[in-house]
């Protein structure tokens, strides 16, 4: 990719809110909740899981300063298509960390405390992952098909 | 003084077809209509020069018009609305010719970017997906995956470049726009539009021109002429020898073909991309095919650690300044190295974006610190070289050459170093320094200058909007654009490169689609499109 900082935040952005929000409401009902049996649509699930896509969004803004900083040292300032994907790495464990400290407000009772059970661990890197592993195939090609100006200004889409 | 003309290495139509009027028979431009910048209909007819009427024509019938026109055709216009003019059987052609004599057959790599599809304005699926697909070839994906960073950047085979645009010329009906000729001349119209005026090939008309009438013109020109370096252009005048001093862009096979029969010395001249590519079939016939060559590599300048368009970090950097923290480049062994010909960005992120938004000297400014001759660093060539300067048939200098002399069958050349002069005798020189010659050595650009209302950019080409709108050639409701290496200098930076046609291709058809020329590409009509396109069927 070959982002502008504007360009990273409005992809970030609308990425997270339309993948992230599609993908999180089909995978919500699948994910492990440590019972036998698919825990099917579950209000409670659905807050779980929508507050961990608004906390990745949000640090993920934070994050793309970072990246941005980043870039600059390359001549190219491109984006290399693997930085794309090893990102995941940082970005799911600091969510994961702020977890386990009982840092990310709004969780449900039990999961606030830092106190997690173990197949929430599943659950997360589940539901991190295939997420993460969507938006970045499809912004290394297929955006290209319906946005032809995208990836000619840095990313942006407005 | 060198003969501009014979100094271009460019195939190039016969130059008798540009002469003015002689004493004529009907259909030819007259002294009045060259002296006068806005032409009347009544003018043209009275030359009597059958007039065309078509919306849109574009000259070149290159690569440029080629990937115009499909963006165009996309965007709902249908091919009786457009016409190509230009001499090219087919938008490859030049480019055929140009990358096949540089040493890039078929079979070998280009040095553009996976995304970079002149067949496919959206640049997916991209040529490096395509072919793993095509191939089976997990190693394909791992490459796309790393590059650049454990792998060298993908770049795709020159045939399949080729075979692509093939298809998506077929797709699109090109061959109903394409008209033969040359392009002698485009002056604005009187009322608004432009006459552009095609000299047919011989016989192919009544008239020895026609005129087309439109709204809208695109100048697609590709190079106005590559030129020697003037000493060796001396030399192969003086000595009218032609075989042992040869351009990398002319076909120079029979070089080859000497080196496997005969021990022999070639001073290879430049550090580009051209240069690596001689060097790797210089290199390939002595490691694969046992020619015992020796290269002699001249550099100009010679890069070493970090460095910029201003030369090495190190070096006294005239106008320059230190090298900038965020802007260094790597460099080694007289190479500066870099995967495109321009920092990557240039063609959609922050480069694109910072040019965009400079004037003049600033932007002069901008392109000299991130020009400068490079090369990508590719595994192969690296292998190949430390090899040559191990068992010593690899040997570079640096400096400049003073005199060239024959001496026998061989070459002496004197070689100003840094050390003093240095007399090096070879037995073939191969220019891969590949000048670009003026566009005023180009007759319809030198046209465009004096009549049609265009001027120069900060670089001294062609100056275009940001739009691609070539600034100060409005005619009435009419518009001219240009694209390619003329228009080089301007708010874009990659021009002449596939993807760079095609950038200015989206801002032209932008432009034209606030002019109602075209419907608009909108998500849903691009989706649409790009299936069409996967199916092959019609656009
Ligand atoms: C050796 C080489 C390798 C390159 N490799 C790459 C690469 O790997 N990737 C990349 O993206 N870019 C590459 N480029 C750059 C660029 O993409 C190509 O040069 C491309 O062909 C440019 O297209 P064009 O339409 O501007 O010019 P062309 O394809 O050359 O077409 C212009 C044509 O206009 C015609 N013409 C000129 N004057 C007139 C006239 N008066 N009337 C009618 N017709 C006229 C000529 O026939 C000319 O061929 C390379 C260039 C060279 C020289």
């Amino acid at each position: 990719m070959l982002p502008t900082l504007n360009g990273r935040l409005q992809t970030r952005i609308f990425m997270l809110v339309v993948f992230g929000g599609i993908i999180t409401f089909l995978i919500t009902p699948v994910l492990p909740d440590g019972a036998p049996g698919l825990p099917g649509f579950d209000g409670t699930y659905y807050r779980i899981t929508y507050i961990i896509l608004a906390t990745v969004l949000v640090l993920g803004i934070l994050w793309e300063l970072l990246y941005h900083l980043i870039q600059q040292f390359r001549w190219e300032k491109d984006w290399p298509t693997m930085f794309g994907l090893i990102t995941a790495i940082n970005e799911g464990a600091l969510v994961w960390l702020l977890l386990e400290l009982g840092l990310v407000p709004g969780l449900p009772q039990g999961l606030d405390d830092g106190d997690l059970p173990s197949f929430f661990w599943w659950a997360f890197f589940i539901d991190f992952s295939v997420i993460w592993f969507v938006i970045w195939i499809w912004t290394n090609g297929p955006m290209r098909v319906p946005f032809i100006r995208w990836r000619f200004q840095g990313g942006r889409i407005v | 003084m060198i003969e501009p003309t014979a100094a271009s290495v460019v195939p190039t139509t016969d130059p008798n077809t540009y002469l003015p009027a002689q004493p004529m028979p009907a259909g030819d431009l007259t002294d009045q209509m060259l002296q006068t910048d806005f032409w009347t209909d009544e003018l043209v007819a009275s030359a009597g020069i059958p007039i065309v009427d078509v919306p849109f024509v574009t000259v070149g019938s290159g690569i440029g018009s080629f990937v115009t026109v499909d963006y165009l055709r996309i965007a709902g216009v249908p091919t009786s609305q457009m016409r190509v003019l230009g001499t090219l059987d087919h938008p490859w052609q030049t480019y055929e010719y140009l990358t096949r004599v540089s040493q890039i057959p078929r079979g070998e790599r280009l040095r553009s970017d996976s995304a970079s599809r002149p067949d496919n304005i959206w640049g997916f699926p991209s040529y490096g997906f395509a072919e793993a697909m095509r191939t089976f070839n997990p190693k394909l994906l791992w490459q796309l995956f790393s590059e650049p960073i454990f792998a060298d950047y993908y770049t795709p085979k020159a045939g399949q470049a080729f075979e692509t645009m093939e298809r998506e010329k077929n797709r699109i009906g090109y061959d109903e726009m394409l008209v033969k000729g040359l392009v002698r001349i485009v002056r604005r119209r009187y009322g608004g539009g432009y006459f552009t005026i095609l000299t047919p090939p011989e016989g192919a008309s009544a008239t020895k021109r026609v005129a087309f009438r439109s709204q809208y013109v695109h100048i697609a020109v590709g190079y106005p002429g590559l030129k020697f370096l003037p000493e060796l252009q001396r030399y192969r005048t003086e000595h009218n020898d032609y075989r042992h001093i040869v351009n990398a862009y002319e076909s120079h096979e029979h070089v080859y073909e000497r080196l496997l029969q005969q021990p022999s010395t070639v001073m290879v001249r430049g550090g580009g991309i051209v240069a690596s590519r001689v060097l790797q079939r210089l290199m390939d016939d002595r490691l694969l095919k046992g020619a015992q060559t020796n290269i002699v590599h001249l550099f100009r300048t010679y890069y070493h650690g970090t460095n910029d368009g201003y030369g090495n970090e190190e070096d006294p950097r005239p106008g320059g300044g230190k090298t900038r923290l965020f802007m260094r480049r790597r460099g080694e062994n007289g190479w500066a190295y870099q995967g495109f010909n321009y920092p990557k960005s240039v063609w959609g992120g922050q480069l694109k974006k910072q040019v965009r938004g400079l004037e003049g000297e600033q932007r002069a400014e901008i392109y000299k610190r991130m020009g400068g001759t490079n090369t990508p660093w590719r595994k192969l060539w690296q292998k190949q070289m430390n090899q040559g300067r191990k068992e010593g048939w690899y040997q570079v200098l640096v400096g400049t050459v003073d005199d060239m002399q024959p001496h026998g069958e061989r070459i002496l050349n004197q070689v100003r170093t840094a050390q003093g002069t240095v007399p090096v005798e070879v037995d073939f020189v191969i220019d891969c320094t590949g000048l670009e010659a003026d566009i005023a050595e180009h007759r319809l650009l030198k046209d465009l200058l004096e009549h049609g209302g265009a001027s120069r950019n900060p670089v001294g080409r062609l100056n275009v909007d940001r739009n691609f709108e070539l600034i100060g050639t409005r005619s009435g409701n009419g518009a001219m654009y240009a694209s390619g290496a003329t228009t080089l200098g301007g708010y874009f930076p990659g021009v002449d490169t596939f993807l760079g046609l095609q950038v200015a291709a989206q801002e032209i058809y932008l432009d034209l689609r606030k002019r109602k020329f075209c419907k608009r590409i909108g998500p849903v009509r691009s989706t649409i499109q790009w299936w069409k396109w996967l199916f092959g069927s019609k656009p």
